[in-house]
């Protein structure tokens, strides 16, 4: 393992004071590229938009679209259009497969409203070779990947094309084609995953950087602390991102942390730390564009708090009435990030209304498209109970399931079983 | 001297006269020569070489890259492991005492062991934990527990248990290519005791696969581990009795070679199970019922298990607590007796 390196910080006031007036810079000085972008950002200022004091929000949108001066990263146009494109789908994927829940049609989902920039902004950061190790809200990433939106629903369903083979609740996807993990239930344990696969990145000599997704009620378990350790004492090759939605079902961020900030506990780890408005993309994508690159260059792990609000409920099975006041809701709704970026957009002139009524009309047309054709399938295989346990099947289990399928006057397809 | 023991210079060809340790040791070099992309890590496992010496002169010959020290964290330590094994690499983790693992027990039963199934194939953890177990060192509640019921009832894992150096060899070897996520406890109250010959470079003994330890036809006794010396020893003392004893050293409790201990027992007619855990839900709870479900039919006298109190595990009456030699020939008599 490398040598704990130290991490090179200027004095914190000076950081601070420096950090959102320099970092968008190199960018603003040419529409060049994503790529070349990040690898001037890399070089020329070192610093970047992580800080070491406390409260300063990484913010480039105003609410209204306009962009703070001299600040607009001046992301490539494409770039610029992938950004929206995602959010927009993600955002009527969400809405309707909020419905299915309701319908009966799928079991559980885990609904993303109001973070949609938050995730499209980071994941659209990385490189595609990059892995992404996701939290509960994170599905839009593996789609931004390639997951189709059919296979997705695959997956919310449960049936036999799930590439889970209907073995995961809803919102448990996996996506190995596009380094998009599969996650399990459990609270936080996926950030030394998402460590321990930078380190092996870097003891194969692979230029890969990984990118690791955790909320706020994740900072209080033992594996925030874990995870966190590892990176800092290895400087493995990751950005740890926390999605700060002010909610861990019903406990408030001030239940959860006495904390300032979450973006601070970075500095106990020797890492270098960034509070970002979640619901601005342009942020969001700068400061993850940034922590990328400084990983790939050497230069170890960034910890994200990206503060952002969980508009709807936990789940599909949660009232969030219950337990907080919608003069809260309301209030975020104010600065939803969909509408602040079509506004900015609008002001560049690279969006109408026109394009978003034709937009919208094929993300619904392709939901549709791919809610019919995953309904199509049907559930998984008998055999899928006992295969994957392990590379083999072991009689033992072959045994249980003959039994079982006996009393269902059903018999086994050995021929389903890997040898 | 058992079977299993041999003096130093009694050598074969090809191979050499090692203790469990030892054997253990080779295992990792002879895989981390072979194989670029095996780690290993842990508290301690770098310059220092183990507490136990398990990883003596891997930091040396293969640097800080592939065997290096951890933070005191074993949640940590798996965390890690998994996004290693997950990336493509191939982690072997030691956990310094497997009375220290539960930090990490989170990560083993909910991520490790699930991680195929839930991903449908698409991912898979083919990791190492390598962990001293049991008692018989004088450690105390917390250097010598046997805790492998916990991870044989976590569908995922393997869990291998060796009782002599050459097994170590062989089954840590099989477990490292393995595909799966491997629990390798090590009874460390034999990492010294008894040396025996080991294959030299390529040795690999297949998991899932029990040794026949000694061959016998009135009674077969089912253990694993440090309690194979003692039902040997015990077998020598039954056989001056008149009593054939057959020894079946499990070697994988996961996958259980199931065949080999129901004809084992088909072919004695009794049965007595020897494990050093905690008597209730133990291991040998679930051979005992396995027997009972399987081979019923054939049995002669009832299932004796021989094990461990349902107590922490003491320090000063250590002796009291774990199975030994007397205990196991009552527990034989019993399966005549009763």
């Amino acid at each position: 393992m490398a040598k704990t390196k130290t991490v090179k910080k200027a004095p914190a006031k000076a950081m601070a004071k420096a950090a959102p007036r320099t970092a968008p810079k190199p960018a603003a000085a040419k529409a060049a590229p994503a790529k070349a972008v990040v690898a001037k950002a890399a070089t020329s200022t070192p610093t970047s938009m992580a800080g070491t004091s406390g409260q300063g929000l990484v913010r480039l949108l105003e609410d209204d679209g306009t962009v703070q001066k001299g600040k607009d990263p001046n992301l490539p146009e494409a770039t610029l259009l992938f950004l929206y494109e995602q959010m927009v789908q993600v955002r009527e994927f969400d809405r309707r497969m909020l419905m299915l829940q309701r319908q009966g049609r799928i079991g559980f989902y885990g609904p993303i409203l109001g973070q949609e920039a938050a995730t499209v902004g980071s994941v659209a950061a990385l490189e595609s070779r990059d892995w992404i190790f996701p939290a509960l809200r994170e599905g839009a990433a593996a789609m931004m990947r390639g997951l189709s939106l059919t296979e997705a629903i695959n997956q919310l369903i449960g049936n036999g094309a799930d590439r889970c083979k209907g073995r995961q609740m809803p919102c448990h996807y996996t996506f190995k084609e596009g380094h998009y993990y599969g996650m399990s239930s459990v609270i936080g344990t996926q950030l030394s995953h998402a460590v321990g696969a930078a380190m092996a990145a870097r003891i194969r000599g692979d230029d890969v950087v990984v990118l690791g997704y955790l909320g706020d009620g994740a900072t209080s378990a033992n594996d925030f602390h874990c995870g966190m350790n590892f990176a800092g004492v290895y400087q493995s090759p990751c950005v740890l991102f926390c999605q700060n939605n002010q909610w861990a079902i019903s406990v408030p961020i001030s239940k959860q942390s006495a904390s300032e900030t979450l973006a601070q506990k970075g500095k106990a780890y020797g890492m270098p730390f960034v509070r970002v408005d979640g619901n601005d993309v342009l942020a969001v994508y700068t400061v993850t564009q940034q922590a990328a690159a400084r990983a790939r260059r050497g230069d170890g792990p960034t910890f994200i708090e990206a503060v952002t609000y969980r508009r709807l409920g936990h789940s599909s099975s949660d009232d969030p009435t219950r337990y907080r006041d919608e003069a809260e809701v309301k209030a975020w709704e104010k600065k939803d990030p969909v509408d602040r970026f079509r506004a900015y957009l609008q002001k560049r002139g690279l969006w109408s209304e026109a394009k978003e009524v034709a937009f919208k009309e094929q993300i619904a047309q392709r939901v549709n498209d791919a809610i019919a054709a995953a309904e199509k399938n049907g559930p998984p295989a008998d055999e899928t109970l006992v295969t994957d346990v392990y590379a083999h099947v072991p009689q033992q289990l072959k045994d249980q399931l003959a039994d079982v399928l006996a009393l269902e006057g059903r018999g086994v397809n050995q021929g389903a079983f890997p040898l | 001297m058992t079977a299993t023991q041999q003096k130093a210079g009694e050598a074969k060809a090809g191979t050499k006269v090692m203790t469990m340790l030892e054997a253990i040791t080779d295992a990792m070099r002879t895989e981390m020569r072979n194989d670029d992309r095996v780690v290993v890590f842990g508290e301690d496992v770098g310059k220092k070489g183990g507490v136990f010496g398990a990883t003596a002169g891997l930091f040396e010959e293969f640097g800080e890259k592939r065997c290096f020290d951890t933070p005191l964290s074993e949640c940590g330590i798996i965390g890690t492991a998994i996004g290693m094994a997950v990336y493509g690499i191939r982690p072997i983790a030691e956990i310094q005492f497997l009375d220290f693992i539960y930090p990490a027990f989170d990560q083993i039963v909910s991520e490790a062991a699930k991680m195929r199934y839930r991903s449908g194939g698409e991912y898979t953890c083919p990791m190492v934990i390598r962990s001293p177990y049991g008692g018989g060192i004088r450690g105390g509640h917390y250097h010598s527990q046997s805790a492998e019921a916990y991870f044989c009832h976590t569908p995922g894992l393997k869990v291998v248990i060796p009782s002599t150096p050459a097994d170590a060899k062989g089954l840590l070897i099989a477990s490292i290519r393995d595909e799966d996520p491997v629990m390798f406890l090590e009874p460390k109250r034999i990492y010294r005791h008894g040396k025996g010959e080991v294959p030299l470079g390529e040795h690999v003994v297949p998991l899932g696969k029990a040794r026949i330890a000694r061959e016998g036809t009135d009674v077969t006794v089912l253990c694993y581990g440090a309690m194979v010396s003692v039902c040997e020893a015990a077998a020598e003392t039954a056989a001056q009795a008149g009593r054939s004893v057959e020894i079946v050293d499990l070697r994988t409790l996961v996958p259980l070679d199931e065949a080999t201990v129901l004809e084992s027992v088909k072919k004695t007619g009794r049965c007595v199970v020897v494990y050093e855990a905690p008597k209730t839900c133990g291991y040998g709870a679930e051979l005992s019922a396995l027997v009972a479900e399987k081979c019923i039919e054939h049995l002669e006298g009832p299932i004796v298990r021989v094990a461990g109190f349902d107590t922490p595990f003491p320090y000063t009456l250590e002796h009291l607590y774990m199975p030994d030699e007397k205990r196991v020939l009552a527990g034989i008599e019993k399966t005549f007796v009763w």
